[in-house]
């Protein structure tokens, strides 16, 4: 089998304090393999900015220069890293409840804003890092601990939030669909403006347990037998699409003028010489 | 020297910030503060740097701190509500040692307060607003021509120290138009941007300490594949959960700018050489003050003043060497008292010290400090 993903690994931080059976593991492998497929991007001008959570654990394993950041604060962080040095390819690595609860707010405007960052939201619908509570994007009805009847919070689909605050490109795919998940990524990367990705992941420790949902491969089958490409979801009949059933691949794309480009024009409008 | 010019406050900062390096500023409007940032979106595209309004206060000082990381000199300004939210950032700052300027530019509180209301009641915020323990350096000008020095000093000091620093201006001086001559850009001192010493093969280490106990962390972008992180950390810069890497590090933090002792501590005295009584003010305040001690004078009382612009690190030693000079000193703030109680602390009971302090949204008329020099000099008990 091929391992030639592990020169981006940071050995010596290895192994990864998930638990056993978690998905961050395969979203950040994912991450990885969707830098080595553009050549363009190398260890030495990527840049990872994560923020706090379980997934945010990950910049700290990975071979690049890596920014972690405070909780909710990576899209801010790497807007600043982006603008600074352009020359500079920017990742976010951030979780459901670091990226759409307290960094609710950046998410949109980053959305908006349209800088040139590929964001990678490991949605494992709990707040894992302290111990199980609900999140944003803990499904109605779920167990957490700060829900224990159940919540009754009206979740995000982060997807369609993306897509309404201006992301120009949006994707969603699952642990599962591993090859497709670095395939969105990949995308993410072409796209010269605000990149979103919604890489669904499982937590059997916290989420998974919780609401009695077996074993890890378990959760992953779940996500195989729910998950429906785009193009069939386009298709699919209303009364198919029951609650659990959800659509993954490239779920929206815009051509917009990303931030930096539409700066270097108020540079020289201003008459200032570029760098 | 430039051309004398008209200028404000709050732009001078924004000419000072720019003449010193800065290239990258994030903001969100605030009064009495916005004119910082309104100069900046301005001035900050002719000189190729970049300018960025973001969507909160908090978002404004991540986007400098990434700045930072990535190279450049950075700058933000604030005021009372937008200053208590970038709290935690500013902690960041400290903790994972990255150079930024931040200015608040200070209004009446608590919370929404007299927002256009001149205040120095963020004093002991500056210091402590963010949580843990950790250093901090906070200068606090007096005039427009000052505010432009202050501001080349904070980012010299950012630079050198990897620190956050406060510019702790007030609305009277942010707000205060004066005739300025600015120096050319060759005049200036400018501390450039600490860069590493060793390859990553000569096992160069982010946080390793210098001769001057100041980590050489590398931009983003050069190479070394550093890890940044608002956890306590050792000198690879990854998280250590030891007791000794965090006593070491905390230890250091603190170290790193208190062993340059009285270097960064700027005070200027006033009609101090014969003086028995002092008066001690900061900011806008001490325009005030200068011209009531000047008043004082005039009738022949022997009262000088001590005038800090350097907030913190405090002036211990300065005040104790007044406080063994004079028999009595009032600190007069536009607050419910704050420096005086740091006064109080480095004076040590060597001679009294009264408070002379306004809370009202306006600012301190002469006579009001000369009433309170008078009862500082015993004038009331004659």
């Amino acid at each position: 089998m091929e391992r030639s993903y592990e020169k981006y690994f940071r050995q010596n931080r290895l192994p990864h304090m998930w638990c056993p059976g978690c998905g961050n593991g395969i979203a950040m492998k994912a991450i990885v393999q969707a830098i080595e497929k553009k050549p363009g991007l190398t260890q030495d001008n990527t840049v990872i900015v994560s923020g706090i959570g379980c997934s945010s654990r990950a910049s700290g394993y990975m071979d690049f220069d890596t920014l972690h950041t405070a909780h909710g604060r990576a899209i801010p962080f790497a807007t600043g890293i982006k603008l600074a040095n352009p020359e500079l390819n920017v990742v976010v690595i951030t979780g459901d409840g670091d990226c759409t609860a307290i960094g609710g707010n950046h998410f949109i405007h980053g959305c908006r804003r349209n800088v040139d960052l590929t964001v990678v939201l490991f949605n494992n619908n709990i707040y894992g890092m302290t111990g199980g509570q609900a999140s944003p994007m803990t499904p109605l009805g779920k167990k957490a601990t700060t829900a224990p009847y159940g919540s009754v919070d009206r979740p995000f689909d982060a997807c369609n939030l993306a897509e309404a605050a201006g992301a120009t490109y949006v994707a969603r795919s699952t642990a599962y669909h591993e090859p497709h998940l670095v395939d969105m990524i990949a995308g993410g990367f072409d796209n010269k403006g605000f990149s979103f990705i919604e890489a669904m992941v499982q937590c059997p420790t916290a989420y998974g347990r919780k609401n009695k949902l077996g074993s890890p491969a378990d959760m992953l089958k779940w996500m195989r037998d729910n998950a429906v490409m785009k193009a069939a979801w386009d298709k699919l009949p209303a009364d198919k699409k029951t609650e659990e059933k959800f659509p993954i691949g490239l779920l929206y794309q815009a051509a917009a003028m990303d931030y930096d480009t539409a700066y270097d024009q108020v540079i020289e409008r201003a008459g200032g010489a570029a760098k | 020297m430039s051309k004398a010019r008209l200028m404000q406050g709050n732009e001078a900062c924004a000419e000072g910030a720019i003449a010193a390096g800065v290239r990258f500023f994030a903001g969100y409007p605030i009064t009495p503060s916005t004119e910082v940032a309104e100069t900046m979106a301005k001035l900050l595209p002719r000189v190729g740097g970049k300018f960025v309004q973001m969507e909160d206060e908090i978002a404004s000082m991540g986007a400098i701190l990434g700045a930072s990381l990535a190279g450049q000199k950075v700058m933000d300004a604030t005021s009372g509500p937008g200053f208590s939210l970038k709290q935690e950032l500013i902690g960041y700052a400290a903790c994972a040692e990255i150079p930024c300027v931040l200015v608040n530019v200070q209004r009446v509180g608590p919370s929404t307060g007299q927002p256009t209301a001149p205040s120095q009641a963020d004093v002991m915020q500056a210091r402590w607003g963010t949580h843990g323990d950790h250093p901090i350096i906070a200068l606090a000008p007096w005039s427009v021509r000052e505010t432009y020095d202050a501001t080349v000093m904070a980012v010299n000091y950012a630079e050198r120290f990897r620190t956050p620093v406060i510019l702790l201006m007030d609305e009277i001086v942010g707000h205060l138009r004066e005739k300025v001559e600015l120096p050319e850009a060759g005049e200036l001192d400018v501390y450039p941007r600490r860069s590493p010493k060793k390859t990553r093969a000569e096992g160069y280490e982010p946080f390793a300490p210098d001769t001057d106990l100041v980590p050489n962390v590398a931009d983003f972008g050069q190479g070394y594949h550093i890890h940044v992180t608002g956890l306590i950390h050792d000198d690879t810069g990854f998280p250590a959960g030891s007791p000794k890497v965090t006593e070491d590090s905390i230890h250091r933090l603190h170290e790193k700018i208190a062993r340059v002792g009285e270097e960064i501590i700027h005070t200027e005295e006033y009609f101090m050489d014969d003086a028995e009584y002092a008066v001690v003010a900061f900011g806008g305040t001490a325009r005030t003050a200068y011209e009531a001690v000047a008043n004082a004078r005039k009738k022949g009382q022997k009262v000088g003043l001590l005038r800090l612009m350097t907030i913190w690190p405090f002036a211990d030693q300065a005040i104790a060497r007044l406080a063994a000079r004079v028999k009595g000193i009032m600190v007069a703030e536009l607050n419910y008292g704050q420096v005086v109680n740091e006064v109080r602390r480095a004076v040590n009971g060597h001679c009294p010290v009264e408070f002379c302090g306004k809370y009202n949204m306006q600012t301190f008329e002469p006579a009001e400090i000369e009433a309170g020099i008078d009862a500082l000099c015993g004038e009331g008990n004659k």
